[in-house]
């Protein structure tokens, strides 16, 4: 069994577009596979964060909330274009 | 001999004209991805995020919706700090407001022709259009734009291309000059026309322009706190705090910050530990910041004009709730200040 790197972002009391730029910065330190679970507060991020998530093509895990927290997982795909 | 497939950089607002200008040139089979800059002082994002109310459905992130679109990458970019020379020094002046908009421009296509070089692109997009804005979009600035953001003839203005000298994408035959458009002005007729041609049939169409920097009373408030800290400067709170709440000034001493709603009060919230503060405690009532130097009577005057916006405005006596650093927490009570006894000028 293979185990998969799993990294937290805490992004709370971010707004938007904060919450998605360091989702971004965080992403690109990642390798293909690995798994990035996003905290944030702004519930703005739950309709970001999947957004651009299906705009570079990484996959959306979860999202989870708890109370005023939210938990978006996502797992970074391989980059297929040019501009990475 | 096989071309290379030639790419594109496409600055991307979230607005019609953005998305045209990009979806033109996909259409030409480039690879374009979208770049989509955080100023601080854009009005998507943070301030939709501070009103929302419970229940209210989140605003959709308009970059990010049009490259979905369009099928294409978008790269968020936080510019805050880099931003603050084009706002405190710009070059070429401001606009009707604090809007650097020539010096703002030539920012952003410079930070896309850095990202270009070091992605190995080939071109810029932008989606502006000939006469449509008063100070950066004129035959005269266009060019301004190209030679000081370093992009010269790698900047292509598809939207405008015919009435503008080729660039070099166009004279390369990367794209056909002749699938480009010519429009000019202020109408949106063309624009719209044309996505109607591309099937586009929702789109963002900000009221007012997408940045705090244009807006008077945004520009009034950034004045005053410059005025009050006697040199332009400014960090990313203070821009987050000019763009919540009522501001008023009744001293050159000292400001309040009053919240609006609970979205505003949560927010203001944040800043408790670095202000003095004050809150009606047995009646709704919102949240103030005091920022600056306050004597006890400057405290119980910023404590009737809390009073004077919670909802018991018209009682007696109303318990306001007061946070200071030398003596803490403790409570007073004061008479609402009535309308009338608020001169307008407090008003930032």
């Amino acid at each position: 069994m293979v185990s998969v790197s799993r990294h937290v972002l805490d992004a709370r009391n971010l707004l938007c577009p904060m919450p998605v730029i360091r989702t971004q910065q965080t992403a690109a330190t990642l390798a293909v596979g690995e798994v990035l679970e996003v905290h944030c507060t702004d519930p703005g991020a739950l309709v970001d964060i999947p957004a651009w998530c299906r705009v570079h093509g990484h996959t959306l895990l979860d999202t989870q909330t708890h109370g005023d927290e939210l938990v978006i997982t996502l797992r970074i795909a391989e980059p297929s274009r040019p501009g990475c | 001999m096989i071309h290379p497939q030639r790419k594109a950089v496409a600055l991307i607002s979230g607005g019609l004209d953005s998305m045209l200008a990009a979806k033109l040139v996909l259409e030409q089979g480039i690879w374009v991805e979208g770049l989509n800059f955080f100023t601080g002082f854009c009005v998507e994002g943070h301030t939709h995020a501070i009103r929302h109310r419970p229940g209210q459905k989140p605003k959709r992130n308009n970059a990010l919706w049009v490259a979905e679109q369009l099928g294409i990458r978008l790269h968020l970019v936080d510019v805050i700090e880099e931003y603050k020379d084009v706002v405190l020094n710009p070059k070429h002046g401001y606009g009707a407001n604090l809007n650097p908009c020539i010096d703002c421009k030539s920012f952003m296509v410079a930070q896309a022709r850095e990202w270009m070089t070091r992605n190995g692109f080939d071109f810029i997009i932008t989606g502006e259009v000939l006469g449509q804005r008063p100070k950066s979009q004129r035959r005269d600035t266009f060019p301004i734009i190209a030679r000081e953001s370093g992009a010269c003839d790698r900047l292509l203005r598809p939207l405008s291309a015919k009435l503008l000298p080729p660039t070099l994408p166009e004279a390369e035959g990367w794209v056909e000059r002749s699938k480009l458009c010519g429009f000019s002005g202020r109408g949106r007729g063309p624009q719209i026309g044309l996505a109607a041609g591309f099937g586009f049939t929702d789109y963002a169409q900000p009221a007012g322009g997408c940045c705090f920097l244009t807006d008077r009373a945004y520009a009034r408030k950034l004045r005053d706190l410059w005025e009050v800290r006697g040199e332009k400067s400014y960090d990313f709170d203070d821009v987050m705090l000019l763009k919540i709440g009522r501001h008023l000034r009744p001293s050159p001493r000292f400001k309040l910050i009053i919240a609006r709603d609970q979205g505003e009060t949560r927010y203001l919230g944040g800043y408790r530990q670095r202000f003095v503060h004050m809150w009606p405690t047995r009646h709704g009532g919102p949240l103030t910041l005091v920022q600056g130097e306050v004597s006890d009577p400057d405290l119980e005057l910023a404590a009737r004009i809390t009073a004077r916006f919670c909802k018991s405005r018209r009682a007696a006596q109303v318990r306001i709730e007061v946070v200071t650093p030398e003596r803490g927490s403790y409570a007073m009570s004061v008479a609402p200040l009535s309308a009338d006894e608020i001169p307008g000028k407090w008003y930032l």
